[in-house]
């Protein structure tokens, strides 16, 4: 269910690594507490983010939902396709509902996150 | 937390529950938006037990909600309901309900889950001098809606009660799925639809039996996320949200619930003093014009002065954008007004819109 190639916060927020070209979404635990997406607010590119940082908003019929940003670094491209069909956030939210593109700047802050085994085990926790 | 009595029967869909006013329970099943759609091209079923309801009795039952209500309860015959208000003196809103006449001497208020305890002490802290019996019968009763386009075709085979017979705000006691019950065609949608009141001690078999029947219709359970989203479309009051004992019943844009040649009635000494100066502000339904979605409580902006805050506000799922109410000054309440709403402290355009929002054919 959770890709392993991929990191994970305790917000619920994943990322893929490529050197230092990071692609950033939600969990489809994240998706599913949701409900249905119906809008995105998405940063600027170019904008710097630090670790935590509010990214920008996900909102859901009923709720508004901070992203935070799981690393520090800077915003180089946003998933334009959310604008129209900000379901893909539910549909698909390891793939096509990726949120934004980053130029990572420290790569320890990779070590504050959790392996894919580490966000399973994270998630039973919650449902106790 | 209160429970109603089909609680498990929620919690087998799949419903995600969740704390209502101190009762368990499900804002939604699968998504908002397909129970939504569910309601709006074939039919839903709620269960909102967690409603109040208030028997008045008595040979003054009668007067008695004519001096608490505005409306005209002397139109009502036997099976027959009206929407309508418990109101302050001032004119302003203690709840918005439903009023049943089961006979001239034993009507039923069917108020908001959230107001239910409120109601009931004020209903009983106003009877002095009249000659009537207040009961509190809310945790007797289990109440079902069953609305949209396909609601009369599922529950007729359900019931002997000739439903095509049965016109809007009337009732019928009877049975559904062999369980005594008071069917109304009344519902908080904007659908056609019927409410299903009983007292059994086995309701889920009535549940039981309309979700099966309607299997083959497409009806799905409904939570009470699309509950709102529904009823907003509609342009259906929340208490709490759209009216409250600040804004009065003319304010809201209810009007014509207010009957002043019927008599005396709390609040219509104020409400025709209101009515001869003219009103200040009224209550005006918007959509969203740039990009955002209104909340409740988000700052509204007229010609750059903020004048009040969003009342309800959400994503419409059957329009397809952001709508929402809120007290605009009159002169900003002809359609096609722009104004702004303030989302996370950005201002978004956003134009007055005639109501209700959505209609039915």
């Amino acid at each position: 269910m959770y890709p392993d190639d991929f990191y994970y916060s305790k917000d619920h927020e994943w990322i893929k690594v490529d050197g230092d070209a990071a692609t950033v979404g939600i969990t489809e635990f994240a998706q599913k507490q949701l409900g249905d997406v119906v809008y995105v607010e998405l940063p600027e590119p170019g904008t710097e983010m630090e670790f935590h940082q509010s990214l920008g908003v996900i909102e859901s019929v009923k709720a508004v939902s901070d992203i935070y940003s799981p690393v520090s670094g800077e915003v180089v491209e946003v998933n334009e396709g959310l604008n129209d069909s900000p379901e893909l956030i539910n549909e698909d939210p390891h793939g096509k509902g990726w949120i934004v593109k980053m130029k990572l700047k420290e790569e320890a802050d990779l070590e504050k996150l959790m392996s894919a085994s580490d966000y399973e085990k994270f998630l039973d926790g919650l449902e106790d | 937390m209160k429970t109603t009595k089909l609680n498990s029967a929620h919690k087998k869909l799949g419903g995600k529950m969740i704390d209502f006013f101190g009762w368990e329970m499900p804002v939604e099943y699968s998504s908002i938006i397909e129970e939504h759609m569910a309601v709006r091209t074939r039919a839903g079923l709620f269960d909102v037990s967690h409603m109040g309801e208030i028997l008045i009795s008595g040979g003054q039952a009668l007067d008695y909600i004519q001096y608490l209500t505005p409306n005209n309860a002397a139109r009502l015959t036997p099976h027959k309901a009206q929407y309508t208000a418990l109101t302050t003196p001032q004119g302003t809103f203690v709840d918005d309900m439903l009023v049943y006449c089961f006979n001239e001497e034993r009507y039923l208020l069917v108020v908001n889950a959230a107001n239910s305890d409120k109601d009931f002490q004020w209903v009983m802290d106003h009877k002095k001098g009249f000659d009537v019996l207040i009961e509190n019968q809310s945790d007797s009763y289990t109440q079902l809606a069953l609305q949209g386009p396909k609601a009369l075709e599922i529950l007729q085979p359900l019931t002997g009660i000739e439903l095509t017979e049965m016109k809007p705000f009337h009732a019928a006691r009877g049975s559904v799925a062999e369980t005594g019950a008071l069917v109304s065609r009344t519902g908080y949608t904007g659908e056609d639809g019927f409410e299903i009141y009983t007292q059994s001690d086995d309701p889920e078999k009535v549940w039981s039996a309309i979700l099966e029947r309607g299997k083959e219709y497409g009806l799905l359970p409904i939570g009470l996320g699309a509950r709102d989203t529904l009823r907003l479309e509609a342009t259906l009051m929340l208490y709490g949200n759209d009216i409250d004992d600040t804004t009065s019943v003319l304010e809201a844009g209810l009007s014509w619930l207010v009957k002043f040649k019927k008599g005396d009635f709390l609040g219509r000494e104020a409400l025709l003093k209101q009515k001869e100066e003219g009103l200040k502000r009224k209550l005006a339904g918007f959509e969203i014009i740039g990009k955002g979605i209104a909340r409740p409580h988000y700052p509204v902006f007229v010609q750059g002065e903020k004048t009040s805050e969003v009342t309800s506000g959400t994503y419409s799922p059957y329009l397809k954008k952001s709508i929402g109410l809120a007290y605009l000054p009159v002169s900003a309440t002809e359609a096609g007004t722009v104004i702004e709403i303030e989302i996370r402290g950005k201002r978004v355009e956003a134009k007055v819109v005639p109501l209700p929002f959505y209609k039915r054919d």
